[in-house]
């Protein structure tokens, strides 16, 4: 079975790598089944407006419907992952992307080549070639990808985490503690703190005695993490306590200041 | 080490949007052509973004942060690194004049074998048919090839082509197919080469006895004045097909050489599409000169003239493919 976690790492010379999460064989075809209805709503688009071409010559309208039906089902891929840097629509709605097996840059040739293999691939017929070499090989790539040198990756989302969505921060005394706020920030790990932005993002799809019992764990967690004077925790909730957590780890001292 | 991570986001976020910017216009845009600040700066944004990657790894104090650089860096690194080095505006003069033949004699022992592939067909066709007629529906089925090539050329001669009010249909059926086939031929290639012979021997054994059952009933002219026009450039264009599934053969095998599969695979790509689209090209052609010409027999144009054409083309094609066009420029 595809591990839907497999990733590959490109590694820079820099010292920096990345990792790259690879497309599976079930979303790789649904991105295909999408692009095979816009091929059949282009083929059917153009054999309408051939139509009026028919009237002059039914010859000379077979002909170009034959000819436009090998362009567009063999040209379609080819065209659009070479626009669009190795998407087709199917492939951007579901947020995928062919990469270089490296990293590097997508060139012409190898675009040409993956999509002509698709021959082989589709045969004998679904992609069940193709299929079974994506779940043989590390790199999920079928023969064209091989052939090639590419894969195709999902793509993040490349947005920035926004903190509008957790609402309006009021006052927070854990602010007048500057020092503690440094070592509450370093002390904390990227897991723990995602944790939290998570939790208060999804507050309200929990039920009221779950969402109580959530915040005390994760209020008590970063108090032991961190220990404030009691003047700057007393009489505060411990979701507003985890808002106020939150606020420090993520939100510029100087634009809270601002705000003050 | 950052210690706040906040203000560090804060003052870099700018030069991360503004690289999101470039990358997003390159990536909607093949043809785009940055200017030479535009570079400098798709330079400097990349080497920032990935210094502020090393940096947050150290340190981290979110990771959707880490998430969204390391997104940023692999588009960045994607535009910014390259295999091989990236070439001038594509000229299809260029391509069509020097590549295409260069490329064919660069790999000139693969064709030659893939001739000879064919030619053992041929002659396994022609040999097979001589020692059982009977076998002419299973070596050439068919349908237009089952009659006596005699009652054939009687009739075709006799009357006018029943499919020459579809000539145009016609040869958009044969251009289509025969480019599917030289493709599948390519193709075949990644079953290490064995689906590739198979097919061209199979070619070969219909050609040849189609051959000899039209040389043995004393129909040559008709079959020269037939094929010729467009098999002098059909035949060597599926050989060609077959030729570069045997590059994609030798590369996915490694004979005679240490690089690695990748980089096999790497060097043969930029070759393997200049066949492809070459191919199709003359098969084009010859779709066009199959229904346009070839269909036509005497005495609405005379044999020698088909004859004469095809000996023409076929000449042309070896004069271009041998490069005789770009020394006498």
């Amino acid at each position: 079975m595809f591990d839907p976690t497999r990733q590959i790492t490109i590694e820079l010379a820099e010292g920096i790598s990345f990792p790259l999460q690879l497309a599976g064989p079930m979303t790789r075809f649904l991105a295909w089944l999408i692009d095979l209805a816009v091929i059949m709503s282009m083929v059917t688009a153009v054999n309408l407006s051939l139509g009026l071409i028919g009237f002059l010559s039914a010859d000379l309208a077979d002909a170009l419907k034959i000819v436009s039906f090998f362009l567009i089902s063999t040209g379609y891929f080819i065209f659009m992952e070479w626009i669009w840097r190795g998407q087709t629509i199917g492939k951007r709605l579901l947020r995928l992307r062919v990469l270089d097996v490296d990293g590097f840059f997508l060139t012409f040739s190898q675009i040409a080549i993956r999509n002509l293999m698709r021959l082989i691939d589709m045969l004998p017929l679904f992609y069940l070639v193709g299929g079974i070499a994506m779940l043989a090989n590390r790199r999920a790539q079928r023969l064209g990808d091989l052939a090639a040198n590419t894969i195709v990756v999902r793509q993040r989302e490349s947005k920035q985490p926004d903190l509008d969505q957790l609402g309006e921060f009021k006052f927070n005394s854990l602010r007048n503690y500057p020092h503690l706020e440094a070592r509450l920030r370093q002390n904390t790990s990227p897991e723990e703190t995602y944790l939290a932005f998570q939790a208060l993002l999804r507050r309200n799809e929990l039920e009221p005695a779950a969402r109580i019992e959530t915040f005390a764990v994760l209020a008590a967690h970063f108090r032991a993490k961190t220990e404030f004077p009691p003047d700057a925790v007393e009489g505060i909730a411990d979701e507003q306590y985890l808002r106020n957590v939150v606020d420090v780890l993520f939100r510029p001292k100087t634009k809270k200041n601002k705000k003050c | 080490m950052i210690i706040d991570v906040a203000q560090f986001i804060q003052e870099e976020q700018s030069h991360w949007k503004r690289l999101e910017k470039l990358l997003e216009r390159m990536e909607n845009d093949s043809a785009l052509r940055l200017t030479l600040d535009e570079i400098n700066e798709l330079h400097y944004l990349y080497q920032r973004a990935t210094s502020d990657l090393g940096k947050l790894l150290t340190f981290a104090s979110e990771p959707e942060v880490r998430g969204y650089l390391e997104a940023l860096v692999a588009r960045a690194y994607g535009e910014i690194h390259q295999n091989s080095r990236k070439k001038g505006r594509f000229s299809f003069k260029q391509w069509w004049w020097r590549s295409f033949p260069q490329t064919f004699r660069k790999h000139i022992r693969a064709f030659w074998l893939s001739l000879a592939i064919t030619m053992v067909g041929a002659l396994f066709g022609a040999f097979a048919l001589l020692l059982d007629p009977e076998a002419k529906e299973v070596l050439m089925p068919f349908p237009h090839l089952q009659d006596s090539p005699s009652e054939r050329v009687a009739r075709e001669e006799r009357e006018e082509q029943p499919g020459s009010a579809h000539t145009s249909t016609f040869s958009a059926q044969l251009m289509t197919h025969n480019t599917r086939v030289a493709l599948t031929t390519l193709a075949l290639g990644f079953t290490w080469g064995i689906g590739t012979l198979i097919v061209l021997f199979y070619n070969g054994i219909i050609l040849g006895a189609v051959v000899l059952d039209y040389v043995r009933d004393g129909q040559s002219i008709f079959l020269a004045g037939w094929l010729l026009p467009h098999g002098t450039i059909e035949i060597p264009a599926i050989l060609m097909g077959g030729q570069a599934g045997l590059v994609l053969a030798h590369a996915l095998i490694g004979w005679g050489t240490r690089d690695t599969l990748r980089m096999r695979l790497r060097k043969v790509g930029p070759d393997l599409m200049t066949m492809t689209f070459g191919i199709a090209i003359l098969l084009v052609w010859a779709g066009l000169i199959e229904s346009f010409l070839s269909q036509k027999h005497q005495p609405e144009i005379p044999y020698s003239l088909k004859i004469g054409f095809g000996l023409l083309e076929l000449g042309l094609l070896i004069w271009f493919l041998a490069g005789f066009s770009k020394r006498s420029e």
